[in-house]
């Protein structure tokens, strides 16, 4: 279970990935985010988010056209 | 941020030269990303693309001279052919399209992303000389930026992992 959820959904580039640095930043090392998006280039986009920034992808998933991701916040 | 606190330690300048609608997009887009992704980011305005730092954006989109463009229309994409793209009208109408397409599709506005900017503190140097030159005043001009000229620019540039043009 995440412990804060960002609905991105219907955003376009680079909005979820903007949206889902500024939720990390306000929470602590450790937690997780879950981030709801539909826009098809953010799953590249946030595994190339994660590697650079060190955050951790825990699982990524699609559901419907809803894709689904949980990144804990490590850096 | 200074950069010492930013994890991967990384930078990117951009000289942004352009100052339509259009062209404010890659700028801005890969400047507010690469800040989201701890990279120390410079952003040096110069000649038209210095507008893109007034408080008050008025942006368009100049079809003429941009055979390239093709804007969806009625399932298909329509060209605009100079000759057309010349008439009086035509710039407010790519300009009113363009901005529907921006809102519909999710697109973040130039003003929003600009804001992105600052918020994650990229710097914007806004260039000196195309303030004289164009006669700006600093009023007009966006609070918390820097004026500097190219020797400022060049000095970020040498020790920066990232340098574009656009």
């Amino acid at each position: 279970m995440a412990d804060e959820t960002l609905d991105a959904k219907g955003l376009n580039c680079p909005l979820p990935i903007l949206k889902a640095k500024k939720a990390l930043a306000g929470m602590d090392n450790g937690k997780q985010l879950e981030i709801l998006a539909t826009d098809p280039g953010s799953v590249k986009d946030f595994e190339a988010f994660c590697r650079t920034t060190g955050n951790k992808m825990i699982e990524h998933d699609m559901d419907g056209s809803v894709y689904r991701f949980i990144i804990e916040r490590v850096a | 941020m200074a950069e010492a606190d930013l994890p991967n330690g990384k930078s990117m300048t951009i000289i942004v030269t352009k100052g339509t609608l259009d062209w404010a997009y890659p700028p801005f887009i890969l400047a507010t990303t690469a800040a989201a992704m701890d990279v120390n980011v410079t952003m040096f305005f110069t000649f038209y693309g210095l507008s893109l730092l007034k408080k008050k954006l008025d942006l368009t989109v100049n079809p003429l001279g941009n055979t390239a463009m093709e804007m969806p229309m009625m399932g298909g994409h329509m060209k605009m052919p100079n000759i057309i793209g010349m008439l009086p009208g035509m710039t407010g109408m790519a300009t009113s399209m363009m901005k529907d397409m921006i809102k519909k599709k999710g697109v973040a506005s130039i003003e929003d992303l600009r804001e992105a900017a600052q918020l994650s503190d990229v710097n914007l140097i806004a260039c000196q000389m195309t303030m004289d030159l164009f006669e700006y005043k600093n009023t007009d001009m966006l609070d918390g930026i820097e004026y500097a000229g190219a020797a400022t620019y060049m000095e970020k540039a040498l020790t920066s992992d990232i340098n574009l043009y656009i």
